[in-house]
C-alpha cells in the first residue's frame, strides 16, 4: 500500500519533469528547480515566517467559527423553535466566502481582521451544519432510553446527544479547517498591510514572473493543509474509539 | 403491580388504543401478543410515561404521571448508548440518580455476574454480538432496581438459537429478581414459553381480546402436547384478527 503511494508520487513528478523539458518555458519550471526554490525559502526561514503569519490568520478565523458555529448548531439541532432560523443559514450558505471580501474590506480594512473574517465565514457553515445534523440525527430511542432512566432534558443533551454527535461535530471541524485554509490564500491575495503570508508570497512571485516561487508557495499550502487534516483525523480516531 | 383502566390513545386522527384495561400482579410475568402494527409499542410507551393518553394507568395503586423510576424499559431497537462501554451503559441510570461511585461499581459488578458478561465490562456496544447487546440493555434497565420491567419485543431481531437462549436467561433472572414483567411480542411460541399469562390484543385500535393463563411447569417443553395446544388456541385467536383485517380491506375496495 505504502510503496504504491510512493510509486504514484514518483511517477507524477517524473511526468511533470518530462512535460517541463518538452515545453521548455520559464513559466513551467521543472520539479527539480521548484524543489531547489522551496529548499532555499525554507532554509532562509522566509517560508516559515510566511506560513506562521498565515496560520495565525487561519486559527483566529477558525476558532471564532467554532465559538459561534458550535453552540448555534447544537441549539438549532436541539430546539425545534431555533431550527426555524436555519432558513437564514440556508440563504447565507451558498454565498462563496470570497464574495464577502469586498464587504470585509469595507468593514475591517485590509488588516488582520478582514482576513480572519473571510476565514470565519468559510469555516462557519460546515461547523454549524455538522453540529446541527449530528444533534438532530440522534436516534429517538437513545433519547427515550435516557428519559426512562430518569434523565432531564439538559442531562439528555449533555450525556447523550452531545457525545453521540461528537463524531459529526469533529468531522465538521475538519471540513471547516480545510475550507478556512483555502479561504486564507484568496483573502491574502486581496491586499495586505504587512507584506507576509503564503498568499502574499505567491502574489509577489507572480509579479516578478517567478513561477518556481509560486509553485513553492503552493506546495507549502498543500503540505500544511494535508498535515492539519491528518492531525485532526488522528485526533478523531483517538477520541472516538467507540465508533465501529 | 400495573393497572390500566380504559386507556385510550389517538395519534392524530388515528385511534391506536381503545379502552385497554389490564392488570399485572406484582411479580407476575405477562406477555402481550397482537398483530403487527396493532399498537403494542404505543401501549408500553404509555405505561412508561413516554406518551400521553386518556384513561388511568396506576403503578401500585398510585396514578402514574410521566416517567416513573419504578419502571425499567427495554427497547425493541439496539438502544445501548454507543459511546459508553458496557459498564458505562449499565451505570447510566445510577449516575443520573447520583449514586456514589463505589456503590455504582458494586452494582455493575453484580449485574455483570448475573448476566454472565464477565470480561466485557469495558467493551463498546459495537464490539458485542446482538444477543449480548440485548443482555446489557436488560441489565441497564435493571441497574436502578425498578420493580417493573417493560420489554418491547426485545429479542425480535435475533436468530432463533440466541432468542431461545435469552428467553431462558430472562426467566432465570426474573426468578432471581422477582420483577414484575410486561413483555410485548408477536411471537406466540415466545409468549407461551415465558409467561404466567398471555393477553391477546386485537388489531388496531388495540384492545384486550382474550387472556390465557399458562399453568405449565417451568422450564417448559416447547414440544409437549399441552404447550402446543395452548399455542394453537392463541394462534387461532390471532388469526381471526388477521382474517378480519383482510375482510375489511376487501370491503374497503
Amino acid at each position: 500500500m505504502r510503496t504504491h503511494k510512493v510509486f504514484i508520487v514518483l511517477t507524477f513528478i517524473a511526468a511533470w519533469e518530462v512535460v517541463a523539458v518538452l515545453v521548455n518555458s520559464r513559466f513551467l519550471p521543472s520539479p527539480l528547480l521548484v524543489g531547489a526554490t522551496f529548499w532555499g525559502l525554507l532554509s532562509s526561514g522566509a517560508l516559515l515566517q510566511h506560513a506562521a503569519v498565515s496560520l495565525a490568520r487561519v486559527m483566529a478565523g477558525f476558532l471564532l467559527a467554532i465559538a459561534v458555529g458550535l453552540p448555534l448548531g447544537v441549539l438549532m439541532g436541539w430546539s425545534p423553535k431555533m431550527e426555524n432560523f436555519s432558513v437564514i443559514i440556508e440563504m447565507l450558505r451558498p454565498i462563496p466566502p470570497l464574495a464577502w471580501i469586498p464587504l470585509a474590506m469595507l468593514w475591517f480594512g485590509i488588516g488582520f481582521q478582514s482576513k480572519a473574517f473571510i476565514i470565519f465565514i468559510g469555516a462557519l457553515f460546515p461547523i454549524l451544519s455538522n453540529a446541527l445534523l449530528g444533534v438532530r440525527e440522534t436516534e429517538p430511542y437513545l433519547v427515550e432510553a435516557g428519559k426512562v432512566l430518569g434523565a432531564s432534558d439538559s442531562q439528555i443533551l449533555q450525556t447523550i446527544i452531545l457525545p453521540n454527535s461528537f463524531p459529526s461535530i469533529l468531522e465538521g471541524l475538519r471540513i471547516g479547517l480545510g475550507i478556512a485554509w483555502m479561504c486564507l490564500v484568496a483573502a491574502e491575495l486581496t491586499g495586505l498591510k504587512t507584506p507576509l503570508g503564503l498568499g502574499y508570497l505567491i502574489m509577489e512571485a507572480r509579479d516578478l514572473g517567478r513561477a518556481d516561487t509560486v509553485m513553492a508557495g503552493m506546495i507549502a499550502i498543500g503540505v500544511i493543509g494535508y498535515v492539519m487534516n491528518i492531525a485532526l483525523k488522528w485526533m478523531e480516531n483517538r477520541l472516538v474509539r467507540w465508533k465501529p | 403491580m400495573i393497572t390500566l383502566d380504559h386507556v385510550d390513545k389517538t395519534i392524530g386522527e388515528l385511534p391506536v388504543l381503545e379502552a385497554v384495561s389490564l392488570r399485572v400482579r406484582k411479580g407476575q410475568f405477562v406477555c402481550l401478543v397482537g398483530p403487527s402494527g396493532c399498537g403494542k409499542t404505543t401501549l408500553l410507551k404509555c405505561i412508561a410515561g413516554l406518551r400521553t393518553y386518556q384513561g388511568e394507568i396506576r403503578i401500585d395503586e398510585r396514578l402514574s404521571q410521566g416517567v416513573n423510576p419504578m419502571i425499567g424499559y427495554v427497547f425493541q431497537e439496539f438502544s445501548l448508548f454507543p459511546f459508553l462501554t458496557v459498564g458505562g451503559n449499565m451505570e447510566f441510570g445510577l449516575k443520573i440518580q447520583k449514586v456514589p461511585r463505589k456503590e455504582r461499581n458494586d452494582i455493575v459488578r453484580s449485574l455483570i455476574d448475573l448476566f454472565l458478561l464477565q470480561g466485557f465490562e469495558t467493551a463498546y456496544p459495537h464490539e458485542l454480538s446482538g444477543g449480548m447487546q440485548k443482555k446489557v440493555a436488560i441489565a441497564r434497565a435493571l441497574a436502578t432496581d425498578p420493580e417493573i420491567l417493560l420489554m418491547d419485543e426485545p429479542f425480535v431481531s435475533l436468530d432463533a438459537q440466541t432468542r431461545n437462549m435469552l428467553q431462558k436467561e430472562l426467566l432465570r433472572i426474573w426468578q432471581k429478581t422477582h420483577k414484575t414483567i410486561l413483555f410485548v411480542t408477536h411471537n406466540v411460541d415466545e409468549a407461551v414459553f415465558l409467561a404466567d399469562k398471555v393477553m391477546v390484543l386485537t388489531r388496531r385500535p388495540a384492545t384486550i381480546k382474550s387472556e390465557f393463563p399458562i399453568d405449565l411447569e417451568r422450564e417448559r417443553d416447547r414440544t409437549s402436547s399441552e404447550f402446543v395446544s395452548v399455542r394453537k388456541e392463541i394462534l387461532r385467536e390471532l388469526e381471526e384478527e388477521y382474517v378480519e383485517q383482510v375482510d375489511k380491506g376487501y370491503k374497503g375496495i
